[in-house]
Parts: C-alpha cells; sequence; structure tokens
C-alpha cells in the first residue's frame, strides 16, 4: 500500500517552532530548562527546538541527549542493541525542568525507561515530554505535553519519520 | 554473541561494538550511581580456577553495575580445589540457572571446551587460559589507547596506524597473543620484543615483526610501549640466566623512558615487577596508563556482559 | 555365510571361495582343525568372498591391553575383540600395565588371559627397566624364558633416556635374541609439552612437543646399536626428520626396524585447534609434510611395519580441559581402513605391501612364529577377509574394545572387515564379532 505524507519538511519545521514556543510559554521564559532528545532523531529534533529557543531568548539554552537503550524492558526480545551517547550539559539536571524529545510516542515504554535513566541522573524539579508524533495505543499511563501533530493509526500501521540531518530528505510518512 | 573466549574470533564490527559500548558504560561509571537495570534478574558466576582478585573484582564491579546477580566460585577451599572436573561443575553452573560464566583457567583451551562441550547455556567469558588468551585485557588496553588518543571522540574509531611495541614474555603471555589479534583487527602496527626464548616457535604468520632489542624499538618512537610481566620462575627452565641481565637487556629503565617520545604510553596488564620488567618511575609517570587501564576495564567488562548477556541470541 | 555346523567341531572343513590374494590373483582356501587345509576338499560350509581380499591375520606390534591395573580403560579380553574386529590376529601387550609386565609372573598372567580369551594370540612385551622407571634393568632374562617367550622389550610411555642405560639394554637384550621397542621422546625437551611444537601451537597457547626431541633420542640410538652390534625398534615414528634419520641408518647396515601408526599416516596437528582432547596423543599429531614424509617411508621400506599403539581411556581422562586429558586413541578396529584410506587409495601401497606392514613384518621382528604368512597347507589359519569396496561412517558402534576414544568418530572410512579365523577359530563372520563362549578356550 503507498505511503501517506503526514508531515512535509515545512510542516515538521512549523510544528517545532510551534512546541518551541509552548515550552517557553508554559515555563514562563527559558530558564532552568534542559532540553534532552532521545536518539536517534529524538536528538536532532531536541536540537532545532533549542535553536528556536535560542532565536527566543538567547544564551538561556541547554541541550543535551538520553540514551534509554540499557534501561529498556524489551532488551532480551531483540537482537543485542548498541547503545548511544548520553550528553548532559554541564549544569546537570537537579532541579531543572527537563523536557524529553522524541520522534514518535506510542507505547509510552521509551518515555519509562527515559524516566528511569534520568532517576539514575539526578532529580529535575519536572519532567515534561515533547514528540512530533503522538499515534496512539499507549501500553503505560505516559502522555506527552507538547504534540507536533496527533495521528491516530491502526497498530500494524508504520509511521516513519525522516529528517534530513540522518536522511536523504525530510518527511513522515504512514503506511 | 554468544561467548567471548578470544579476540581472534572477533570481528572488526564486535571489537568496535564493544568498545563503543564501553565509552557509555564508562559515562555511568562516572555518575553518582553507577548502576543500571540492564542484566536485572541475570545471575552471572565467576568461575575462577586460578587466584585473581584484581580481574574477579573487576568482573564482579561490572556484572553488579549491571544489576545482575554475582556468584564466586574461587579455587581456594572449594570443591574445585579438591578436583571436581571441569564437566561436573559445569553442570552444577547449568543447574543453578547461571546465564553468564566467566572463567580463567591455568589450562589452555578449557573455556573452548566449557562453551562447546554442551554441558552449559551460559554465555562464557574468557578470563584468562593458560597462555592462550585474556580477550577482555587487549579489549581494555585497546580501550585505553583510544581514550587517550582521541578522548571523548573515541567512538567509532579504530587504531589504524598506531604503533604498538610489546616487550617481555611473549610465549607464555595470553595477554600479548589477545593484544596481538585484536590491534592487528583494528589497524595497528605491532612489534615484539624479546630474547629469542621468549619468542614462540611458529609466529612467521603472525601479524608482527620482531626483534631482539629494546634500545632499537624504543628509539623508533612508538606510539605505545606494552611491557609484560616477566615471572622470575622462568629462569630456572633456562629461557634466561637471571633478573639483572633481563633487567638490564628487556626492562624500561628511567634511561629507556627518558629516550621516549613525549607522547608515548607506556602499558602494563599488572601486576607489575617493579625495578624487574619497568623501573618505578616509569610506572609512576605521566606515560603510565596503568591507572586508566584499571578503570577502563570495569567499564569494558560491562560492555562485554551487555553484549553477551542482554539481547535475544542469549 | 551359515554356521550349519556347530563351531566347537573344528574339524569340519570351512572353504573360502573366490577370495583375491594380497598379490592379486583370485584363489580358493580351506579351513580345518586350525589349519590350512587343500581347498578341493569337500566343504562343511563355504564362504563367498568374491570382491574379497584375503589377508594373513594382522599382527600389531604395539598395544596397550591395560590390563592388570587399568581395567576400566580396556582389559585383555575387551581388547582382543577390538583387535579381532579389526582383523588382528595376534598383538603384542605394552609393559605399562600395573603391576609393570616387569617379571615372568606378571607376563606368563598377561599371556595366559590372552590365551583364555581366544580372540588374538597376546604376546607380552616386557619392560626394560624395572617399574618402568630407566634406573634398573627388568629381569630380562627370566621373562624371556618364561612361558610368555618374550621376545620384545619396551619401556613405551616413557623413554630410556640414561644413554648409558640404553647401551646396556640393548647389549643386554641382544643376549637373549630379543629387541628393545624405543619410545623416542627426550624428557627434558618435553616438559609438560601438550602437542606439536609449530604455529598452531604458538596461537592455541599449548606448550610445545618438538620434533627434535623425538629426532635426537631415534639418532643416538642407531648409533648406539651400531655401536653395539645390536638390534634396535623405533615405535610410533612421527616425525620426517626421523624418517631420514632411519633411512641413514639403514643404509649404513644398522639393524634397527621402526613402526608409524595408523593416525600418524592420516591426521594432523590442525585438528587440536577446537581443543578436542580425542586428538590429543604421544607423539602428537604433526605437520601435513611429516604425514606426506611417513607414508613415503612405509612405502620405501624404511618405516618397516605401521602399529597402532591403541590407547584406551576412559571417557573422563578425554572429556576435559586438553592440558588435563590423558594422550592416546583406540586404533585397532579402524587400522586397516584407515591405512587403505592413508596409504592404499593414495597409490603407495598395494595390498601385497599392507600384508608386509601389518602381518609378515611385525611377525618377523617381534619373533612371532606361524603368523603373518602365506596361507600355506598346514600353516596355522590365521586369516582376515577385507571388504575393500564398503565405506562407512565410522562411530562409536565401530568399536568393541571397552573406550570410546577414537579420533575416526563421525568420519566416513573405506572398507570393512567381515570375516576373522584365529587359529581356524571364527572370531568374526558377516562383520559381527563371534560370541565369547565360541572363542574362549
Amino acid at each position: 500500500m503507498a505511503a501517506r505524507i503526514l508531515l512535509q519538511a515545512t510542516d515538521i519545521q512549523r510544528a517545532l517552532t510551534r512546541i518551541a514556543h509552548e515550552i517557553v510559554e508554559s515555563n514562563h521564559g527559558s530558564s532552568g530548562l534542559v532540553i534532552l532528545g532521545i536518539p536517534t532523531r529524538g536528538v536532532f529534533l531536541a536540537q532545532r527546538i533549542g535553536q528556536v529557543l535560542e532565536t527566543i531568548e538567547p544564551g538561556s539554552v541547554e541541550v543535551g541527549s538520553l540514551d534509554v537503550t540499557m534501561y529498556r524492558d524489551d532488551l532480551t526480545r531483540h537482537p543485542t542493541r548498541l547503545s548511544n551517547p548520553t550528553q548532559i550539559p554541564p549544569g546537570g539536571i537537579d532541579g531543572k525542568v527537563v523536557v524529553l524529545v522524541d520522534d514518535v510516542l506510542m507505547s509510552g515504554r521509551t518515555i519509562r525507561a527515559g524516566l528511569d535513566a534520568l532517576a539514575a541522573i539526578g532529580r529535575p524539579k519536572a519532567v515534561r515530554l515533547a514528540v512530533l508524533i503522538d499515534r496512539g495505543h499507549r501500553e503505560l499511563p505516559i502522555r506527552a505535553d507538547y504534540v507536533g501533530k496527533n495521528v491516530p493509526s491502526a497498530a500494524t500501521e508504520r509511521i516513519s519519520v525522516r529528517l534530513q540531518e540522518i536522511d536523504a530528505y525530510e518527511e513522515v510518512t504512514i503506511a | 554473541m554468544r561467548h567471548l573466549l578470544s579476540t581472534a574470533e572477533l570481528t572488526r564490527q564486535q571489537a568496535l561494538a564493544i568498545l563503543d559500548t564501553a565509552e557509555d558504560m564508562a559515562d555511568v561509571s562516572g555518575r553518582e550511581i553507577k548502576k543500571l537495570p540492564t542484566l536485572r534478574g541475570r545471575t552471572v558466576v565467576n568461575l575462577f580456577f586460578e587466584d585473581s582478585t584484581r580481574t574477579r573484582i573487576s568482573f564482579e564491579v561490572a556484572a553488579k553495575r549491571l544489576s545482575a546477580d554475582v556468584i564466586n566460585f574461587s579455587a581456594k577451599g572449594s570443591s574445585l580445589s579438591k578436583g571436581e572436573s571441569l564437566k561436573d561443575t559445569a553442570q552444577t553452573l547449568q543447574a543453578m540457572g547461571a546465564d553468564g560464566v566467566v572463567i580463567r583457567h591455568p589450562a589452555s583451551g578449557a573455556p573452548h571446551t566449557l562453551a562447546h562441550a554442551g554441558w552449559i547455556d551460559a554465555g562464557v567469558v574468557n578470563a584468562g587460559d593458560g597462555t592462550h588468551e585474556h580477550p577482555t585485557q587487549a579489549l581494555l588496553d585497546a580501550f585505553t589507547i583510544r581514550r587517550r588518543l582521541h578522548g571523548t571522540a573515541s567512538r567509532g574509531r579504530d587504531l589504524d596506524g598506531v604503533s604498538v611495541t610489546i616487550v617481555g614474555d611473549i610465549l607464555h603471555s595470553r595477554v600479548a597473543r589477545s593484544n596481538i589479534w585484536l590491534l592487528a583487527l583494528l589497524g595497528a602496527r605491532i612489534r615484539l620484543v624479546a630474547p629469542a626464548t621468549l619468542l614462540p616457535v611458529g609466529i612467521g604468520s603472525w601479524p608482527v615483526e620482531t626483534g631482539f632489542d629494546l634500545d632499537t624499538a624504543v628509539d623508533e618512537g612508538p606510539d605505545v610501549l606494552m611491557m609484560l610481566r616477566v615471572q622470575g620462575e622462568r629462569m630456572h627452565d633456562a629461557f634466561f640466566p637471571g633478573e639483572r641481565e633481563y633487567s638490564r637487556e628487556w626492562g624500561l629503565t628511567d634511561e629507556r623512558l627518558a629516550r621516549l617520545p613525549e607522547g608515548t604510553m607506556v602499558m602494563h596488564p599488572g601486576p607489575m615487577n617493579r625495578g624487574l620488567e619497568i623501573s618505578a618511575a616509569a610506572a609512576d609517570s605521566p606515560a603510565s596508563t596503568v591507572l586508566e587501564q584499571v578503570a577502563g576495564g570495569v567499564s569494558v567488562r560491562m560492555s562485554v556482559l551487555y553484549h553477551l548477556l542482554a539481547g535475544e541470541e542469549s | 555365510m551359515t554356521l550349519r555346523v556347530a563351531p566347537s567341531d573344528r574339524g569340519a572343513v570351512t572353504r573360502i571361495v573366490g577370495a583375491t590374494l594380497p598379490d592379486g590373483s583370485r584363489a580358493d582356501l580351506a579351513i580345518a582343525d586350525g589349519v590350512f587345509v587343500d581347498a578341493a576338499s569337500r566343504a562343511d560350509r563355504t564362504i563367498d568372498a568374491a570382491g574379497l581380499i584375503a589377508l594373513p591375520g594382522l599382527v600389531d606390534l604395539h598395544t596397550h591391553l591395560r590390563e592388570p591395573g587399568f581395567e576400566q580403560a580396556e582389559t585383555v579380553l575387551t581388547g582382543t575383540m577390538a583387535a579381532a574386529a579389526g582383523g588382528y590376529t595376534a598383538v603384542f601387550a605394552m609393559a605399562n600395565t600395573q603391576p609393570v609386565q616387569d617379571t615372568a609372573g606378571v607376563v606368563e598372567q598377561v599371556q595366559a588371559l590372552g590365551r583364555r580369551a581366544g580372540y588374538a594370540t597376546v604376546r607380552p612385551i616386557g619392560a626394560v627397566t624395572v617399574g618402568l622407571k630407566g634406573v634398573q634393568l627388568a629381569e630380562i632374562g627370566a621373562m624371556a624364558a618364561s612361558r610368555a617367550g618374550v621376545t620384545v622389550f619396551s619401556d613405551d610411555g616413557m623413554c630410556v633416556h640414561d644413554p648409558l642405560l640404553m647401551r646396556r639394554a640393548l647389549e643386554y637384550v641382544a643376549t637373549f635374541g630379543g629387541v628393545v621397542a624405543q619410545h623416542a621422546q627426550d624428557p627434558r625437551l618435553t616438559e609438560a609439552a601438550q602437542m606439536n611444537e609449530g604455529a598452531v601451537s604458538a596461537r592455541l597457547g599449548l606448550a610445545g612437543w618438538p620434533a627434535v626431541a623425538e629426532e635426537s633420542i631415534i639418532a643416538r640410538d642407531v648409533l648406539l646399536a651400531e655401536h653395539v652390534g645390536a638390534r634396535l625398534h623405533v615405535c610410533h615414528v612421527s616425525t620426517a626428520g626421523a624418517v631420514e634419520v632411519i633411512r641413514w641408518a639403514k643404509a649404513r647396515g644398522i639393524r634397527v626396524t621402526a613402526e608409524a601408526t595408523p593416525h600418524h599416516l592420516l591426521l594432523t596437528e590442525d585438528l587440536a585447534e577446537g581443543y578436542d582432547a580425542r586428538f590429543k596423543v604421544n607423539p602428537p599429531l604433526r605437520t601435513s609434510e611429516d604425514v606426506e614424509a611417513l607414508r613415503a617411508g612405509l612405502a620405501d621400506g624404511t618405516i618397516d611395519i605401521v602399529a597402532t599403539d591403541h590407547a584406551p581411556h576412559p571417557t573422563e581422562a578425554k572429556e576435559c580441559a586438553w592440558a588435563e586429558a590423558a594422550n592416546g586413541m583406540v586404533g585397532l578396529e579402524s587400522a586397516l581402513s584407515v591405512v587403505h584410506a592413508a596409504v592404499v587409495e593414495t597409490g603407495l601401497l598395494d595390498w601385497d605391501d599392507v600384508a608386509r606392514v601389518m602381518s609378515r613384518a611385525p611377525a618377523r621382528i617381534g619373533g612371532l612364529r606361524g603368523q603373518g604368512g602365506a596361507f600355506a597347507i598346514g600353516a596355522p589359519a590365521h586369516l582376515a577377509l577385507y571388504d575393500p569396496a564398503a565405506r562407512t561412517t565410522f562411530s562409536a558402534g565401530s568399536l568393541r574394545g571397552r573406550s570410546t576414544n577414537s579420533p575416526y568418530l563421525g568420519r566416513e572410512l573405506p572398507g570393512r572387515v567381515l570375516h576373522v579365523f584365529h587359529g581356524g577359530v571364527p572370531t568374526v563372520a558377516d562383520g559381527e564379532l563371534r560370541p565369547i563362549e565360541e572363542v574362549a578356550r
């Protein structure tokens, strides 16, 4: 079956810009924010959100990455996964508002692993979640605070996010 | 990967995967909570037929940092010292549900036999077998070299063009063998220096150059100088006349240390015979990577346990 | 073949029809009362031997029967059953038993056990030194004069290392018309050795057993034998260098004979790669150059005979780390097939050569009369009928001794022993061992 395009490149950038503004608004400014992307594509989305925040309030932005591989609950169901770097900004996460960023939210298990990973690193004041696509089918009580697009989907459908930092082109499709 | 028995059997991809994961494990060791839940519920058995407190503790720390349960079988005062056979011990471990077995044994090939005889399902890590191999030592040595050369940008990098000179009792050294296969795999240039009595017959096909003279090797300015521990007992089997002559000919003396280029790393797998194969000053100099090797050892062993026990092939 | 007549009726005539003799000609043979008789006699039973090669019963100059002392690995009964299954009608039993075969009493005991079992003629080998310790000569004269009639003396397992003692042994054994069979291994050069010294041992981290440790002893011993004018036999030659030393010695007229095992004619050191101790043996498996030189030596007569060095071990002695495992392989049942694969299929030896190296010459070297001959009328009927066209996968089921440490398990080998007569008594018929009650005396 042919893939249907959900978001084009401009739609993606528009969504990220809106998310960045929503974050600043609900946080009453950008101080105390730490934006952590979940590899692989969440990291690029976090960087882009960080760039938008930099235009809103220069000098305030702390962006990094949080690898959750070692905290996953499904390691034994797949061949051995390679881990990715975790880069926490020099200020750490204690007392900060951490915004986790991922490309697609579905079962919520990746985010659950992310919460466990954060707990081993420090004690944030609050943890929020920003995702480009929320496609439903939650298996855990996890919800996103900032959503690029809600996409009701069948569990059998496949949603692909392509970003220029790593793929040849930019788009989000469903098939 | 089901077992890690030798570096000779590793592919380049596997070696880099282990080293890269070790980078992430090293980050964990730098945090306040030095623990990951990854191997929770798994049982790792340290089966040490040879005494080795340092290596055993390194594996124990690595397993515990991954939240695995650790059981120690060591030689003294156990059924192992009473002559219980490898096969019987293995079947006991199988009945206990061991997921991973870390084995150190005085007989070359014992880990291979344990892994392939059909007695156990567990993944087997060779922690040193006779004079054959000590793969995690070679991996932590490569990890240490990489970190010294590239710091935090080490991920994904090999050791292409790095010159490594290994000095000492090559004939009896499992550390030397494992290092030779791994360093060659990662693109390093290897030179061996030893008296002819301590070089194995039949290394013509090995990816190394050999020489008898340490001064020549020092003056070539290698990136890494790896000193091997020499055992005093060897002089009773006429491998060399005595400690004084050995130290004069093949020891890393203060004088040779001074002639090494600024950036040369001095490595030693430990334990060191200060004053014999390495002078005290050399052991404590900034060129010495001995403490980094120990720290790297835990990260590398965490990575190895992860690769053997976490995924579905385990 | 149908046994219409009770096997105990030794007067019955068995005719063997259409067998191929070692020289390639076809002939009929007949056996009655334990000897060969005129093939034209009326037969009580007939064996159709079309396509089968008739060999004189094989004679093994180097077997370990393990009894007395190591019966969990093998006994004289089980060992001679294995021998019969391999086409052998005589075995020389090495002296490293417990107690050691260093007195008349022990050798007579072993010989009696063999006689009672009936599957093959057992000729005990006497130790050269007391307890195989290499210090004091054993009672060689007493053993030679005993009912066991010992003619071959060996400390096999151990090397007679002391040069003075080896000189004395050569002279003293010659006094009684016997021969010293030396296990050539310099103990100082092979302390804790595990496998052939070379590229494989360097990589596997196993202590090496250098070829020179064998060659230097053989070189010394042939010169000693020359000096004192005695015979010398060299056990299990395994290196190309050793073959050259022996060739040189024979050219000088030194009265040296030599044996090679089937495994040294076929297998190489690469088999040690998986640390499977079934391939651990002393002397060790060597390189393909050594295998080639041994085959050529067997073909040109430098190596006089094939001897199995059948060395049974219990499973726990092999199912362990290599360094802890015992040395040795069982080899009686597989010997003829392995020789077939190694030197007949490769065109180096024909079946007459096989009869020579596996029967005639070993009988001559061991002074064993009545075996190894050419089926003359009136001669004792020691005979093996072998089907060279068969091919089987050698397995534990092919073994008839008590131990299973064979390096050929799972390997396809040519040929099959179908019938064996030991002094006219069938020990193997239609490829199966005859039961103990039938064969026992």
